[in-house]
């Protein structure tokens, strides 16, 4: 094990240990919460756009409608929350399946704008469906009682929910990347004509890697209506989809911690500045937007691993 | 008189209405493909530089008493010079980069000029008043005819075939057809193409907000008025491909009509027939209706 892995394991282990004492550290729980939610809703869509090389620009389409599902299901048919959430993230992953299956058919920016475009098209639907609540969306979803036994109306118990879940799409989308079935991924996003002529079914891949992402995105829609209690159609306007590519730009695309941290900065700075600055809120992420895309395209934890990198070639090849 | 059960006088309202909107959807996605053509930008900020024109507008008319003949000229050639700015700050650095960074940094852009303008004038309309000279209806006989719908789409058409032929018929738009071909290549001939690349980025914005000045009137001046019409004008570029001038224009006319059919026959679904048609397009035509397999 190189230096650099370790510190990045020590790291890892420190983050763990204090996500999971933050509650007894004086962190606002609810907070907290909201930040693994967007962190995990980051990661997913990291899956697409850092390992595959597909830029999705409608993935509020998965979260929102994942949200809504589960909130309707609690709210109107009783079910217990850990069903609504994976029938939430079941239902986002099918509406990504018939998404990806219409959007792979073109490449590169065609395929951010059909997303884009598909993307509203969930919109209206939630938008006019009878049953998601119209303007206001749902409100005032109850969390229930997990398995029917272990009662979420706390912030500890439901905090530490959120953080298990979070460890595991963690370790998921890790685990995922470092299949050979990521492998094939990676390939893709380098060369997709070299992964056609080495026999891929390279349109499996993709349609595959987008299932899990929309489902992953889903399941994060779908805690985040837990933890706040409702769904509404800004979690599935476009402005969502900006947000969560923001969150990864800024963190860094195709690296595993980057989302985590790009979805901090953004919850927090939006946390900070809402009841400060109202609509400049949106002026600030524009602004964001713009330098990251001008000066800072490997994102903080990218330009970090890359500072070690050249550190790291630096001390192997001293005078050279 | 009727049609399928329905009026003629609401039937043929429905289908101008249509038609004005696919005189905005045709001047917006000719632009996004000129964009697109020459810069490899896709251009999100699009709809934003549209909601510009209309505000320009606006504020000339209640800030400087500058009616709306002036605003037609004026606020395209304010936005437009926006562009050439926005041109030089930003996108002259994105040119060899993948165009994904470039759709990323005009939906910054989009982001900040929508909250300002949110900030400033709130997420309410503005009303702008059709100008006298317009104001009023014909009777064909048939039907009523508003004044000001059948001139703003008399004046889209006229934009867009001029820009058609701008493109297709001059000299000045061999060159661009040529820097889109291979911008090297032209520069090497002694074309400043920095300098047309430039210039196109300004006239598509100038472009954009003509059709915000024409649409104030009609609709609203709101800050949001841009990004909820470029989401429906990507399904058009996409439905139509980038590649064809004439194919944007009438892939935009065509498709605002069947969208106000629509809204005629089967109400519920006209904010999505776009999509649904892109949908099916993309299945027995990936490339689009007029364009070119890459």
């Amino acid at each position: 094990m190189t230096s650099a892995q370790k510190l990045i394991r020590v790291t890892y282990v420190a983050l763990l240990i204090l996500a999971l004492l933050a509650p007894v550290l004086g962190l606002y729980p609810v907070f907290v919460m909201k930040l693994l939610c967007f962190a995990i809703f980051a990661s997913a869509f990291n899956l697409l756009l850092g390992f595959t090389g597909l830029l999705s620009f409608g993935h509020a389409a998965f979260f929102g409608s994942a949200a809504y599902i589960t909130g309707w299901l609690i709210k109107s048919q009783n079910l217990s929350p850990e069903l609504a959430i994976v029938a939430g993230a079941i239902g986002s992953g099918l509406i990504g399946g018939v998404v990806g299956l219409v959007a792979i058919r073109r490449q590169g920016i065609y395929f951010a704008m059909i997303t884009m475009a598909l993307a509203q098209m969930v919109y209206f639907g939630c938008l006019q469906a009878p049953f998601t609540g119209g303007e206001d969306g749902l409100q005032g979803v109850p969390r229930g009682a997990l398995f029917g036994l272990l009662p979420l109306a706390s912030d500890t118990a439901m905090y530490y929910l959120v953080v298990a879940v979070f460890v595991a799409c963690f370790l998921f989308i890790s685990r995922i990347v470092h299949s050979p079935f990521g492998q094939v991924l990676k390939m893709i996003r380098e060369n997709e004509p070299r992964a056609i002529s080495l026999g891929y079914q390279v349109d499996r891949y993709k349609l595959l890697a987008f299932v899990l992402s929309a489902a992953l995105a889903g399941l994060a829609g779908s805690l985040k209506t837990l933890v706040m209690g409702f769904a509404t159609l800004s979690d599935v306007h476009w402005t969502m989809s900006g947000e969560v590519i923001l969150m990864t730009l800024l963190g860094g695309v195709g690296t595993f911690f980057g989302p985590v941290f790009g979805a901090g900065i953004v919850i927090s700075l939006q946390d900070m500045l809402a009841d400060k600055v109202g609509s400049w809120v949106n002026v600030i992420i524009g602004v964001i937007f713009v330098l990251c895309v001008l000066a800072f395209r490997k994102g903080v934890v990218g330009e970090l691993q890359a500072w070690l990198e050249r550190r790291r070639r630096a001390q192997s090849a001293p005078g050279a | 008189m009727e049609i399928f059960g329905i009026p003629l006088q609401a039937f043929l309202g429905q289908l101008l209405l249509g038609l004005v909107n696919g005189a905005f959807y045709a001047m917006l996605s000719l632009g996004l493909a000129v964009i697109f053509g020459l810069l490899g930008v896709v251009n999100f900020a699009h709809g934003a530089l549209y909601m510009l024109g209309a505000f320009a507008a606006w504020i000339m008319l209640n800030k400087f008493g500058i009616n709306y003949w002036g605003a037609l000229l004026l606020a395209p050639l304010t936005v437009g010079l926006l562009g050439v700015v926005i041109e030089r700050l930003f996108l002259k650095h994105l040119y060899k980069l993948d165009p994904l960074y470039g759709l990323l940094l005009t939906f910054g852009l989009a982001l900040i000029f929508e909250g300002i303008f949110r900030e400033l004038y709130g997420a309410s309309g503005q009303n702008y008043d059709v100008p006298e000279l317009l104001s009023g209806a014909t009777n064909l006989g048939f039907m009523v005819l508003p004044n000001y719908r059948a001139w703003v789409v008399l004046v889209s058409l006229l934009v867009c075939l001029g820009t058609w032929y701008l493109i297709e018929r001059t000299r000045l738009g061999a060159y661009l057809r040529a820097g889109t071909e291979n911008a090297a290549l032209v520069q090497a001939f002694g074309v400043n193409v920095p300098l047309m690349v430039m210039l196109t980025y300004g006239a598509g914005a100038a472009l954009a907000a003509l059709a915000g000045v024409l649409a104030a009137p009609i609709i609203q001046v709101n800050p949001l008025m841009g990004s909820n019409l470029i989401i429906v004008v990507f399904a058009v570029v996409v439905i139509g491909g980038m590649g064809s001038i004439m194919g944007s224009i009438l892939t935009g006319l065509g498709l605002g009509v069947v969208e106000g059919l629509t809204r005629v026959f089967y109400p519920e679904a006209s904010s999505i027939v776009v999509f649904v048609i892109m949908v099916i397009v993309l299945m027995f035509r990936p490339a689009g209706l007029f364009g070119k397999e890459a």
